[in-house]
C-alpha cells in the first residue's frame, strides 16, 4: 500500500469519528431536515464528477460523465433548496407576534 | 498556472468546504441554528464546487470543449432540474423527494467509479487497492441508486406501500450477493496478476457486479413496507456518503473521502436514532416483513367484537363547541388532503369560543419525523400549540375531545398492549384515555402498517367519515351555526 492510500485511509477513519461526534442528541422534529441537510453534502461526488468530465476522451466516457455531473448538480442543488424549505418553519415569527400584541394589550 | 501549482489553494478551497459541511451538520442539532446550518453548508459546497472548476481548467492543455460543455450543460440541467423540483414540491411529497435526491447521489458515485475504471483498466493504475474501492463505490452506489428509487415510488404510491414478498426471494437475493462478491474477487486476483484477465473479461465482469447490484437495490427495499421507509432513507443516505468517499479513493480527492464519510458516519447514527424513535431495531426493519399480516390476525382479534359508531357532522360540532379542552391529533390523511389550513381555521374558531386546543404530534406523525411540524408551521399554527408525544400523553385523561383526523398507526392502542400485535411496542399518542374521541377518517380502511386499530371499536370512538378537508369545513360551517 502506497503512503498516499495510507493517509487517505486517515483521513477517512478521521472523518467518519468526526461525523459520529457531529450528530448529538437531535428532536424528532430535526430528523428529516438533517438527514436531508446530509443528503445535500454527499452531492459532494459532483467534484468527482467534474473531475471525470474533465479527463473524458471518448464518446462512451463524455456519456457517463454527463450523467454523473447531471445526478450530482442534482443531488447538491435540489437537496440544499429543500432542506431550507423543511427548516423555514423555525424562522423567527416577526407576523403573527406582531399582529398579536395589539390584542393583548 | 499549471494545475500542480494551483494544487494547495484547491486544497485548501476544498478543505475550508469540508469544514462547513462538520460545522453545518453539526448546527443541524437545534431547531435555531439548524437553517444557518444548511447555508454554511451550502456555501462550503459552493466553495468546493467553484474550486474544482478552477483546478479542472487549469489542467495541462486546458479542459476541452466537449468537458467544458459537459460540466457546463450538466450542471445547469442538473441543478435547474432540482432546483424545481425542491421549490415545486408540495410539503406532504418532500419524503420521496429526498430519497429522490439521495438515489441520483448514489447513481453519481457508482458512474464517477466505474468511469475511473475504464479509463485504468489493463494499465498498472488498476492496483488492488483501487479495484477494491472501484467495486465498492459500484456496488455501494447502485444499490443507492435503485433502493432509493423504489423507496421513493413507495411513497408516491408508484410502488405499492405493502411489502412485496416474491417467491424465493431469499434465494434470488443470496444469489446476487454470490455474483457481487464472487466478481469482486475475480478482479481482485486479476489486479493482482493472480489470474489472466483479458480488459473484456474485466469490463464483463464489471458489468455482472453492476447489474446485481441494481437489482439487489430493488429486491432489498421491496420486502420492506412503507411504514419503515423514512428509516431505510436514512439508511440508503448514509449508503451514499459511503460511495462518494469510495469514489474519493478512485480519485484520490481529499474533500469526497471527508464529505462522503462524513455523511456516511452521521447518516449511519442518524438512522439508528429514527429508528430507536419508531422503537424499531434495523435488523428488524431489513428483515421486512412488516404488516404482511402475519401476525396480524391474531393482533385485531380484540377489535372485531366492538363494532364501529358512525357521528354526524352536528353532533362532532356539538361535541367540540360545548367542550373545554380539546386536543386535535392530526396524520398523515390530513396531509394528503391538504386539510391543514382548514384544521387551523376550525381551532382559531374553537378557540374564539374559549375552547382550550392544542395539537398533539407523534414523532412520525405524516410520512417522516418532524414532517408534521413542517406542514402545521406552512399553515400559520401558532408553534407553542403543538406538543410532542411525551409531553401531551399526560394531558389526554384531562382532554374532553380527542380530534383524531387521518391518523391511524400513531393511535393504535394495541402497540401498548397487543404483544402480538406487529406494531407492539411502538410509542403511541394514548388517545384512548380522552374523555371522548372523534375520528375522521375517509372509510374503515387500515393504516399504513395494514392493520386494524381497536380504538375504532371504542364505544368512547365516534367516526366521521370524510375527506379530511371537506369533514373540516363542514364542522367549521356547523360549529359556527351552534
Amino acid at each position: 500500500m502506497s503512503v498516499e492510500l495510507l493517509n487517505s485511509l486517515a483521513i477517512f477513519i478521521l472523518a467518519i469519528l468526526l461525523g459520529i461526534e457531529v450528530i448529538s442528541k437531535v428532536p424528532a422534529t430535526l430528523h428529516t431536515p438533517l438527514m436531508s441537510g446530509a443528503n445535500s453534502i454527499h452531492g459532494i461526488v459532483l467534484v468527482g464528477a467534474m473531475i471525470i468530465a474533465a479527463a473524458a476522451d471518448n464518446p462512451l466516457s463524455y456519456a457517463l460523465a454527463f450523467v454523473a455531473v447531471v445526478f450530482g448538480a442534482m443531488n447538491v442543488v435540489g437537496g440544499y433548496v429543500v432542506t431550507d424549505r423543511m427548516l423555514q418553519m423555525f424562522r423567527r415569527r416577526e407576523t403573527p407576534a406582531s399582529l398579536a400584541k395589539p390584542k393583548a394589550e | 498556472m499549471s494545475q500542480e501549482s494551483i494544487y494547495p489553494l484547491v486544497f485548501f478551497a476544498w478543505m475550508a468546504g469540508a469544514a462547513a459541511f462538520a460545522i453545518g451538520l453539526h448546527q443541524m442539532n437545534s431547531p435555531a441554528t439548524a437553517r444557518g446550518g444548511n447555508r454554511l453548508s451550502a456555501a462550503g459546497m459552493a466553495i468546493a464546487v467553484v474550486a474544482t472548476l478552477v483546478y479542472v481548467a487549469a489542467r495541462p492543455g486546458g479542459l476541452s470543449g466537449p468537458a467544458w460543455l459537459i460540466i457546463a450543460a450538466g450542471i445547469v440541467i442538473g441543478g435547474g432540474g432540482g432546483l424545481y423540483l425542491a421549490r415545486g414540491v408540495k410539503m406532504t411529497a418532500m419524503p420521496q423527494l429526498v430519497s429522490l435526491f439521495n438515489a441520483v447521489g448514489g447513481g453519481a458515485a457508482a458512474l464517477v467509479a466505474i468511469e475511473d475504471f475504464l479509463h485504468i483498466v489493463g494499465t498498472p493504475a488498476a492496483t488492488i487497492s483501487t479495484t477494491i474501492f472501484v467495486v465498492l463505490g459500484v456496488v455501494i452506489g447502485c444499490v443507492t441508486f435503485t433502493g432509493s428509487l423504489i423507496a421513493s415510488g413507495k411513497l408516491q404510491g408508484l410502488v405499492p406501500g405493502q411489502p412485496i414478498i416474491f417467491p424465493a426471494s431469499r434465494l434470488v437475493t443470496i444469489l446476487l450477493g454470490l455474483v457481487a462478491v464472487g466478481g469482486t474477487v475475480l478482479l481482485v486476483l486479476g489486479a493482482a496478476d493472480a489470474v489472466a484477465l483479458s480488459n473484456e473479461i474485466t469490463l464483463l465482469i464489471l458489468g455482472a457486479i453492476i447489474v446485481s447490484a441494481l437489482v439487489f437495490g430493488v429486491t432489498m427495499v421491496l420486502p420492506i413496507g412503507g411504514a419503515d421507509m423514512p428509516v431505510v432513507i436514512s439508511l440508503l443516505n448514509s449508503f451514499t456518503g459511503t460511495a462518494a468517499a469510495m469514489a474519493g479513493f478512485v480519485l484520490n480527492n481529499p474533500v469526497l473521502i471527508i464529505a462522503g464519510a462524513l455523511v456516511g458516519a452521521a447518516g449511519g447514527i442518524l438512522t439508528k436514532l429514527m429508528a430507536d424513535a419508531m422503537n424499531r431495531s434495523l435488523v428488524n426493519i431489513l428483515m421486512g416483513g412488516f404488516g404482511t399480516g402475519e401476525s396480524g390476525p391474531a393482533g385485531v382479534a380484540g377489535a372485531e367484537g366492538g363494532s364501529a359508531r358512525e357521528v354526524g357532522v352536528d353532533d362532532v360540532a356539538i361535541q367540540l363547541a360545548y367542550a373545554q379542552h380539546v386536543i386535535v391529533v392530526p396524520g398523515y390523511g390530513l396531509a394528503v388532503a391538504q386539510a391543514q389550513h382548514a384544521v387551523r381555521e376550525l381551532a382559531e374558531l374553537l378557540e374564539s369560543r374559549g375552547v382550550d386546543v392544542k395539537y398533539a404530534i407523534h414523532p412520525v406523525a405524516g410520512r417522516m419525523p418532524g414532517h408534521m411540524n413542517v406542514l402545521l408551521a406552512e399553515a400559520n399554527v401558532p408553534y407553542p400549540q403543538l406538543r410532542e408525544m411525551e409531553e401531551i400523553n399526560p394531558e389526554f385523561a384531562r382532554c374532553d375531545v380527542a380530534l383524531v383526523i387521518g391518523a391511524n398507526d400513531v393511535t393504535n392502542p394495541a402497540a401498548r398492549a397487543d404483544t402480538s400485535s406487529p406494531i407492539y411496542g411502538m410509542p403511541i399518542l394514548d388517545v384512548d384515555h380522552a374523555r371522548s374521541i372523534v375520528v375522521i377518517k375517509r372509510s374503515m380502511g387500515k393504516g399504513y402498517a395494514g392493520i386494524d386499530n381497536p380504538l375504532y371499536g371504542d364505544p368512547k370512538t365516534g367516526m366521521f367519515f370524510a375527506d379530511a378537508k371537506a369533514g373540516l369545513e363542514q364542522l367549521v360551517a356547523a360549529v359556527k351555526a351552534v
